[in-house]
């Protein structure tokens, strides 16, 4: 039997694993922990399909159109015509496998979300992400039962196996026994974003450390707009991280203000007349830092629901209302919530074609480790999509061409004796790139914080993957050094203006040991950089 | 404040465990354990009660807003989300005592292996060969089915579970609920079937299991619905 190796279980994971086993390919899905503590689990709005139920005319056309202008104009319009027109199959199979999205007179129910000007993103209440896992963990799990998944699901990537070029297979560390185990064959990645980078700044997971995408860059894996980091505009401050309070609290009708001279300044509204809350995220992101930076206004945001209709927080979104009593004692049926921006996805990471085959011939890529489809910045909705769609594209990709049959069962290896990585290095690096990588950047904090991370940041000697996160950290900031205009999540003081030169991916990689960035521009060369 | 943390300790599974006290000053009582526990994870930064430095305390984590079950372990006593117990709460005398959830073979320190939580959702076939059909009748149902964690507090204070026994526990039959309320035909018998034996059989309806869960499911609500749809037949849906 034919084995691929797929790296991460979450949604992307989970998706490209059905899509191999049904074709009878053996999958040994590896993730740090069970898919049920994926970060997929945590998406709470919904997922996007031009379904067009509440009868608004709705079109795959205009979810394409509103995800590349939301993207900047940057992304691969052929990649994005693929999601957007595949989006209504993918929902349809996700409901036949049973994900009890919430329904409204007989149908799927869709609501409102950030710049789209229909309702196009089906949810199940405020836990979409949770309730779609279940169903294909499901899903995978006959196939387990079949004998076409082995799962690993407490192994922690350690090295990819490449020779000329070429991805001939993974080395994984079970974390429970300590044991090395070497997978040959092609591989997938699905290992998430880079949250990792941001300890407790981020409304992600611990697990998405990053160390996959860092191991591979140091390989010669070829990576884009890394520069590109979602901020999302209303984060809530626990002691231990930034949780959302999803897009939806806004979609369902919940509006930001801030206090102007004793009253409330509904800020968005005014300046957004049409979209009002519901602009892309970094434009509302953007919004909320000049308000605040605004001497007449007060100095913190609240987000307003105490206007919603009980329908809506028993209905749509029991559980949002549940997770800000918790954690912050307030109730957003009575009262504001303060909230603010903070990191909550990566537009950036290995760069693929359409197919989600990267650089290199047996390694494919797809969620939101991979740079596809959502440009300078994801549309909600767009990226649970992303993942289940990509996830599966690349499964297809990868069983049409892979030469390497790989083998079903991995050879024990000797471990390598290589360091954990330090929660101090990470803390330190983390001050360092938070600091630079701000929803604002500009010259001098990004040339700072390269001298810091070469000179003040030093891996240790016995820990090779801090000394190769510390180089796509670099490659992060060299990034957003490069892209010399603002566009989407990129907003540079210094070139506040759109810049033709720049229209594409900005791409990254290491050529003999050396980082080599360029752009890739999107539509014809004219004006190349 | 300040909290004294006594914590269950194992270097490994071979090793003998033994109960490690440190100080620990929080910024604010709305501070969990896993806040805690992050810090004790840095290299070097904690002494303990005996004077030793601290070697990072080894637990699971993941989503840090009690969505994802890593961090379950047994805080005063009692099964809980590390992520989920403020340190006003449980720490109130100032100690708070930490061990591994007692079903599952320790591996380290905090982390368990739940593996057998896994295994029993295959042995119990919790998956479906034909479409699932969700309307308006059973789409609750099927969310409040679908919110399980995999945590395994659930079979921690469950007098009838114990793991590779034949009895799956509550953390096998809320993940099955979701396919008895959606599913007809031979695949509902299949399923009725699996939980007859596996969950109703063993299954001695003392409710311990009852206000423990971390997601909040009403177990009790979705134990009563499943016997009506598995055993008594009373409810179509
Ligand atoms: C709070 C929150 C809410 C969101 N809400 C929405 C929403 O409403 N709609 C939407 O479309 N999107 C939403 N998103 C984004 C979306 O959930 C994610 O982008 C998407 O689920 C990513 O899926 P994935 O499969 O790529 O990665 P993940 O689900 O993050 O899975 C990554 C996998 O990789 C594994 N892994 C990571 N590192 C390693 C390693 N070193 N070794 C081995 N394995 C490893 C992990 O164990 C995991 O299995 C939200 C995100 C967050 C954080
Ligand atoms: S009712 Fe009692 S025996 Fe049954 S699962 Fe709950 S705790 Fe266990
Ligand atoms: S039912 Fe509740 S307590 Fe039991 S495993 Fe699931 S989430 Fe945990
Ligand atoms: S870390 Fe996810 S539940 Fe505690």
């Amino acid at each position: 039997m034919r084995n691929v190796n797929i790296i991460g279980a979450g949604l992307a994971g989970l998706s490209a694993a059905a899509v191999l086993a049904e074709k009878k390919i053996h999958v040994s899905l590896i993730s740090a922990m069970p898919s049920e503590r994926a970060q997929s689990v945590l998406a709470e709005g919904g997922i996007n399909a031009a379904l067009d139920v509440s009868g608004e005319g709705d079109t795959p056309k205009e979810h394409m159109a509103d995800t590349l202008r939301a993207g900047g104009d940057i992304a691969d319009p052929e990649a994005v015509r693929g999601l957007a027109y595949h989006a209504p199959e993918v929902v349809k199979r996700l409901i036949d496998i049973g994900v009890p999205f919430n329904q409204e007179d007989g149908h799927i129910a869709q609501r409102y979300f950030g710049g789209q000007k229909k309702r196009r993103t089906c949810y199940a209440k405020s836990s979409t992400g949770k309730v779609i896992m279940n169903a294909l963990i499901d899903v995978v799990r006959r196939y387990e039962a079949e004998g076409y998944v082995t799962r690993y699901p407490h192994h922690v990537f350690e090295e990819l196996h490449a020779e000329d070029g070429v991805c001939r297979g993974v080395t994984v560390r079970d974390t429970y026994s300590g044991t090395s185990l070497a997978f040959s064959g092609p591989v997938i990645v699905c290992a998430g974003g880079l949250a990792g980078f941001f300890p407790g700044l981020t409304t992600g997971t611990t697990i998405n450390t990053g160390e996959v995408q860092a191991g591979l860059f140091a390989k010669g894996v070829v990576f884009s707009n890394l520069e590109m980091i979602q901020y999302h505009p209303t984060t809530i401050k626990t002691s231990a991280k930034r949780c959302l309070v999803s897009e939806a609290a806004r979609g369902e009708g919940g509006r930001l203000f801030v206090d102007r001279g004793g009253s409330r300044w509904y800020f968005m509204e005014e300046k957004y007349p049409e979209l009002k809350n519901l602009m892309p995220r970094d434009v509302v992101s953007r919004k909320i830092r000049n308000v605040l930076h605004d001497p007449a206004c007060g100095d913190q945001v609240y987000l307003e629901m105490s206007h919603l209709p009980d329908e809506v927080w028993v209905r749509r979104l029991p559980d949002l209302r549940e997770e800000i009593i918790h954690y912050l004692g307030i109730d957003p049926a009575k009262d504001p919530v303060p909230v603010s921006p903070a990191i909550h996805y990566f537009m950036g990471g290995i760069d693929t074609d359409a197919q989600h085959r990267t650089n290199m011939e047996g390694l494919y890529a797809a969620g939101e480790c991979c740079s596809l489809y959502h440009g300078a910045n994801r549309l909600g909705g767009n990226s649970m999509l992303g993942a289940v769609f990509g996830g599966s594209v690349a499964a297809e990709t990868c069983a049409g061409e892979a030469k390497d049959d790989g083998s079903v069962s991995p050879d024990v290896v000797n471990s390598r004796e290589d360091g954990a990585v330090r929660s101090s290095f990470k803390n330190e690096l983390c001050g360092v790139l938070k600091e630079a990588l701000g929803i604002v950047r500009n010259e001098d904090g990004l040339t700072r914080a390269k001298d810091e991370i070469r000179e003040r940041i030093v891996p240790s000697a016995s820990c090779r993957m801090e000394k190769m996160i510390a180089a796509l950290a670099e490659a992060m900031i060299e990034s957003a050094l490069f892209r010399k205009e603002s566009r989407g999540a990129h907003t540079r003081e210094d070139y506040p203006k759109r810049d033709p030169a720049f229209c594409g991916a900005v791409t990254a990689a290491l050529v003999s040991g050396k980082l080599e960035i360029s752009v890739r521009r999107i539509s014809g060369d004219e004006n190349p950089v | 404040m300040k909290i004294r943390f006594d914590i269950l300790r194992r270097k490994d599974p071979e090793s003998r465990p033994y109960l490690q006290s440190i100080d620990y000053e929080a910024a604010s009582p709305e501070e969990t354990v896993a806040t805690a526990l992050t810090a004790f994870g840095e290299e070097g930064r904690f002494t303990d009660t005996a004077g030793n430095t601290v070697e990072p305390v080894r637990w699971e984590c993941s989503c840090l807003q009690k969505k994802c079950g890593a961090c379950a372990m047994v805080i005063n006593g009692k099964p809980r989300l590390a992520c989920d117990t403020f340190l006003f709460e449980e720490g109130k005398k100032g100690r708070i005592r930490l061990e591994p959830l007692g079903k599952f073979p320790v591996v380290a320190d905090l982390i368990v292996d739940r593996s057998i939580l896994f295994e029993n959702l295959k042995t119990l076939q919790v998956w479906s060969d034909e479409t699932v059909r969700t309307d308006e009748d059973n789409t609750d149902s099927a969310y409040e089915a679908s919110r399980c964690l995999q945590c395994g507090c659930c079979l921690e204070v469950c007098p009838n579970f114990c793991a590779g026994g034949s009895f799956a526990g509550t953390a096998s039959f809320v993940p099955q609920a979701r396919l008895l309320v959606s599913l007809s035909g031979a695949e509902r018998e299949r399923v009725r079937k699996s939980y007859r034996k596996h969950i109703y059989e063993g299954c001695g309806k003392s409710l311990a299991c009852r206000n423990i869960c971390p997601a909040g499911i009403n177990i009790e609500q979705l134990l009563i619905r499943s016997n009506a749809l598995a055993i008594w037949e009373r409810v179509r849906k």
